[in-house]
């Protein structure tokens, strides 16, 4: 199959920083993929520029598109939601709705009714009646009535609450992915995000540090519990990370041998965010 | 096509205050200003004796009148007709230059310009669908909304005339109506194109500017203007500073406003022209306005347009905030 995002040397500088730093990647299709990366690493960019929203050096297909020149052509193909509240504030969900449904082919207008019926939002209401949660609910009837190929999801439930949040996945897992859609996903709450993704990529300082599917993950890295008296021989392993808890060391290790870990302690896998944090050591130092 | 008329109409939605309520709320305050001011005669008139102009009886006026003096007073009862005009128009001067100002601008302050962009919409459909909103749909609405308070306008001074005496229906026949309306209508394609300069260059500051694109708009042909007369640089082309005021600062800026190319100096109107009984349609009427398709200075202006709304797309590209 072709990869629906193909980047290649993928270069862009703001003016003092660099927000991407020669990247490449691939994505394939029917992948939920979580980008993941500290503040300022360069995820909102990476995405961007697959959206065709900025300029960049290197080479980038998207669809087999180049979305800095075709971008309208793209956007039949790719949704996009970012942190939230983008919908203008003026507009109502009746006007949001008949406008969508006439400027984008792809857009079912029954379908985008069904799911604002599960929700309080009413066709007068503007947007900027709404809640925060209420926005996302709008923003995602929307974008999961559009039969696209690629679904970009930057930081989309930051500062709604744990109702909001769950339902927000429940709903795109349950009603709208399938083997035929990508998701793009960046966020800080990990933890609510690990169980969906079925790719990792971390990004530091605009270079992709990890780029590897869950099982690869799973295979690859470890963490062990051991107990004080083994701690010294497990540090000479090079673990990537040590923490105590309750008089016990916990180490966490990428490619270590699995006999020899599970010799010295229990072997669980990691947490995405204990891997993040262990990965990004030093990064605001 | 379906897309651009969605794109326009969204547009409406966004603006529906400057491009709907304030002709509407412009005229109406203006109709109550005359009614007032009709009561306030009435009533003056009234307390000295009954209402008498020139001390004759209207309807004996009328009667007397030579054919001069009718189309005097269908000339008078045109300008009640058309007056209303001209403040709405005014307004919807402002409504435009800061609809221009704001046009690709504020959605990229408060970020909603994502949103749109996460659409199949090319810039270029959307420019020009501001574009359009601007120089088409803002006018059209202005001039329907002018026309209908007009005739309300007509209706109410024939009705209080006709109250002294005077026969309504022999009074509407002096006037003008739809002279006058078809005078409004055919005047919009030439205030797209005259305008199409300052749209333009409003349009390239919203499309450009990281913040406060006005004063980018106004500061940068003021300065420039300044710069201009203090080094006398138009006295390299054998030309007076004022010139680049009247041509550059003001065309960047005032273009927008409808009816300014009748003062630009577009049209050689003497008195011979005005002596038709001193109507004023005759200002308005496209046998003269569009005389001004043959001077340079109209289509230089549509050619600046065009090239500042070209820069305002690729702006509406390139421009990456945040």
């Amino acid at each position: 199959m072709n990869a629906v995002v193909t980047a290649s040397g993928l270069n862009k500088r703001y003016k003092n920083t660099t927000a991407l730093d020669h990247v490449s990647f691939q994505i394939q299709p029917g992948r939920i993929v979580g980008l993941i990366g500290p503040n300022g690493a360069g995820k909102t960019t990476a995405l961007k520029a697959i959206l065709g929203l900025t300029d960049f050096q290197g080479h980038l297909s998207v669809l087999g598109f180049d979305p800095r020149t075709q971008r309208d052509k793209l956007m039949e193909q790719v949704c996009f939601i970012a942190d939230v509240a983008v919908l203008p504030r003026w507009i109502r969900v009746r006007e949001a709705v008949d406008f969508v449904a006439n400027v984008h082919p792809r857009f079912n207008r029954a379908k985008c009714e069904a799911f604002l019926a599960r929700t309080k939002l009413t066709p007068n209401q503007r947007v900027k009646q709404m809640s925060k949660g209420m926005i996302v609910q709008l923003h995602l009837a929307l974008v999961m009535a559009i039969d696209a190929r690629l679904l970009v999801l930057d930081e989309p439930t930051l500062g709604l609450d744990i109702l909001y949040r769950k339902q927000f996945y429940q709903s795109l897992l349950e009603d709208y992915f399938d083997e035929n859609k990508t998701i793009i996903v960046t966020t800080h709450q990990v933890e609510e995000i690990e169980h969906i993704l079925t790719d990792l990529m971390f990004i530091r300082d605009g270079k992709i540090v990890l780029d590897a599917d869950m099982e690869a993950v799973g295979d690859r890295f470890a963490e062990v519990m051991v107990s004080a008296d083994k701690a010294d021989t497990a540090r000479q392993m090079k673990p990537l990370d040590e923490r105590q808890v309750f008089g016990k060391s916990i180490f966490l290790f990428d490619g270590a041998d699995r006999a020899t870990l599970e010799a010295m302690g229990e072997v669980r896998r990691p947490s995405v965010s204990d891997l993040f944090v262990a990965t990004m050591k030093g990064t605001y130092a | 096509m379906k897309t651009f008329y969605w794109l326009v109409k969204r547009e409406f939605w966004e603006n529906r205050g400057g491009f709907l309520w304030a002709p509407i709320v412009t005229g109406v305050v203006f109709l109550v200003l005359n009614i007032m001011a009709i009561i306030a005669a009435e009533v003056v008139g009234a307390r000295h004796g009954g209402f008498h102009i020139g001390g004759n009886n209207l309807q004996d006026l009328i009667a007397n009148a030579d054919a001069k003096d009718m189309q005097q007073i269908g000339a008078g009862l045109d300008i009640v007709m058309v007056s209303a005009m001209g403040l709405i128009s005014f307004v919807t001067g402002i409504v435009v230059l800061f609809y221009c100002l704001g046009s690709l601008y504020d959605d990229r302050r408060d970020r909603s310009a994502l949103f749109w962009k996460s659409l199949p919409i090319s810039n270029t459909s959307t420019v020009l669908s501001k574009v359009a909103s601007a120089v088409f749909l803002a006018p059209i609405i202005a001039v329907v909304v002018g026309i209908v308070i007009g005739i309300v306008q007509l209706v109410i001074f024939s009705l209080v005339l006709s109250m002294h005496g005077v026969n309504v229906w022999q009074l509407l026949t002096l006037a003008h109506p739809f002279r006058a309306i078809g005078s409004l209508l055919s005047s919009i394609p030439l205030y797209a194109l005259w305008a199409a300069p300052a749209v333009g260059w409003l349009m390239l500051c919203s499309a450009w500017a990281r913040s406060k694109p006005f004063l980018w708009a106004v500061a940068v042909p003021v300065v420039a203007g300044l710069m201009v007369t203090w080094f006398g640089i138009m006295g390299v082309f054998n030309l007076p500073a004022a010139w680049f005021w009247i041509n550059i600062v003001a065309r960047s800026l005032f273009s927008v406003f409808p009816g300014t190319h009748l003062a630009a100096g577009n049209y050689s109107l003497n008195a011979a022209d005005l002596s038709e009984a001193h109507n004023p349609l005759v200002l308005i009427s496209p046998a003269h306005t569009y005389t001004a398709l043959a001077s340079p200075n109209l289509w230089i202006g549509v050619a600046a347009g065009v090239a500042l709304i070209a820069g305002a797309i690729w702006f509406r590209r390139v421009r990456d905030d945040n």
